[in-house]
């Protein structure tokens, strides 16, 4: 063997969930906020949680100054991933270097609470594999309009909370909440909704409950991947 | 004579071993303007066939023969140290030995998982082995023989950054598979020849090289964005 190689780590298959970090995914559509609601809940459970990062796609030096600057995260607990221009491939289709980044990010860090993959800017077909996250986010923004829920797809259908950021541009944008919170509903089980806006709420409060919850959940009884566990109630805006 | 299905699955691109992250030296090579269009493709991937292609596919077929051995042998592992230099000694890019130690460790996971095999169990002793020696392996395991694990990593050597080509330049896939049909003769020639250095001396493995290639993936590092991780 060379020595070149102790960046990386040993190859086996991934640990049971139980006993590990709870591993969140967030997802969602270009600039609806992913990197945002990161930094906030880095701001809001860094304190009480030990946690990392995995980013995808496109990470430049433009993100990380945002992730160390607004979320006191030091670099060693941000790791980016390069997608090969397939954000969704290596979230869902093939997650090899995604479950590498948070193996050794693991293994660095000895005992993470929670390590959270921020997924590229994708479209609404995008989702995360179960091999990769035991739950997950996706992030919409009101600016795209209130049709988007409508349109569903397993995002906006499947994920575990879906949050609905930007409200503050709602009335710039003519987007209808309540027309929106409708047909989330319609297409998500009872799973829970989230609307917000995190430039004038940068701590996300509700969702980082929700993050505590689904922790919780995690270590007392390990994952039940898809399950509803709705800690917070429904829509609401 | 069938194509064993064990062995498609081997040189299937959808293998999530963390292939579709990699571009094989086609992103920095078309930031630096060598590759533009399906001709210049087309050159760049006969150039990293006989240099970086012919190499990996004798890796491969040697690491495939080693497997059969060294089952023979009981499992004696040591001969894994040996092709492991030889791979490093063969990539003279940090970047690229680093490209190749990921690919394999993600390819390990991939094929451990589907078929244990003892011979998979001594490579994860390693902490991430070279990609050809996984794959060399994995063929083994999956009864093919050296000339099968020199074939596939032939095609793998061209297929991968073909498909990068794809999608970072957008270039027209019809035409690009054009261009990969009518270099698959070679393909099939430099496979033969990597798969000849099966069983030999380690030390006369080839050792061709491509040094524009090797500071295009060093250089690679610096770039930003970059959206292959090689
Ligand atoms: N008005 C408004 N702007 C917001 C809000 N949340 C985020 N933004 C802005 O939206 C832009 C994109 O936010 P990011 O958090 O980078 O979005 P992202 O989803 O991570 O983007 P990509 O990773 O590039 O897909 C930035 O300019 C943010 O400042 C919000 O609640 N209201
Ligand atoms: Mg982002």
């Amino acid at each position: 063997m060379g020595t070149n190689h102790d960046h990386l780590q040993d190859p086996h298959p991934a640990a049971p969930a139980r006993g590990r970090p709870l591993r969140l995914g967030v997802g969602g559509p270009v600039g609806s906020g992913k990197t945002a609601l990161v930094a906030a809940l880095c701001r809001t459970l860094g304190r009480e949680l030990d946690l990392a990062v995995v980013t995808n796609d496109i990470y430049t030096t433009e993100d990380a100054d945002f992730l160390r600057g607004n979320a006191v995260l030091p670099d060693d607990r941000i790791t980016a991933v390069r997608t090969g221009c397939c954000p969704h491939t290596a979230i869902r289709d093939d997650i090899s270097a995604n479950l590498d980044a948070v193996e050794s990010l693991e293994r660095r860090h000895g005992r993470l609470d929670l390590v959270i993959v921020e997924s590229g800017g994708d479209n609404l077909t995008a989702t995360f594999s179960r091999g990769l996250a035991d739950r997950q986010i996706f992030v919409l923004d009101v600016s795209g309009g209130d049709k988007v829920p409508r349109k569903g797809g397993p995002g906006v259908s499947g994920a575990d909370l879906l949050v609905v950021n930007k409200t503050d541009l709602a009335p710039l944008v003519g987007a209808d909440l309540a027309v929106m919170d409708r047909d989330a509903a319609r297409v998500r089980g009872g799973r829970p909704v989230v609307f917000g806006s995190l430039r004038e709420d940068p701590g996300a409060p509700e969702i980082a409950a929700w993050v505590r919850s689904v922790l919780a959940e995690h270590r007392s009884a390990g994952p039940a991947p898809g399950s509803a566990d709705a800690a917070l109630p429904t829509g609401a805006p | 004579m069938l194509l064993p299905a064990p062995l498609l699955l081997l040189a299937d691109s959808r293998l999530p071993a963390g292939g579709h992250a990699h571009s094989g030296g086609l992103e920095p090579a078309a930031a630096a303007g060598a590759v533009t269009d399906v001709p210049t493709l087309a050159g760049f991937l006969r150039g990293r066939l006989a240099t970086t292609g012919l190499v990996t596919a004798a890796l491969a077929a040697a690491a495939c023969a080693h497997t059969a051995r060294a089952a023979a042998d009981h499992g004696r592992a040591s001969g894994w140290t040996v092709l492991d230099a030889e791979a490093d000694a063969r990539t003279p890019s940090p970047a690229q030995r680093r490209a190749s130690r990921s690919q394999g460790r993600s390819l390990l996971r991939a094929v451990r998982t589907a078929s244990p095999h003892p011979a998979l169990d001594a490579l994860a002793a390693f902490p991430a082995p070279h990609h050809p020696l996984v794959l060399g392996a994995a063929v083994a395991a999956a009864g093919g023989s050296p000339a099968h694990a020199a074939s596939i990593s032939a095609y793998g050597a061209v297929t991968g950054p073909a498909s990068a080509a794809v999608r970072l330049l957008a270039l027209d896939p019809l035409a690009v598979h054009r261009a990969l049909a009518e270099l698959a003769p070679r393909v099939d020639a430099v496979a033969a020849e990597a798969g000849g250095f099966a069983g030999g001396d380690p030390a006369a493995l080839p050792a061709a090289s491509a040094p524009a290639l090797d500071v295009f993936a060093e250089l690679h590092l610096r770039a930003e964005p970059r959206l292959f991780e090689s």
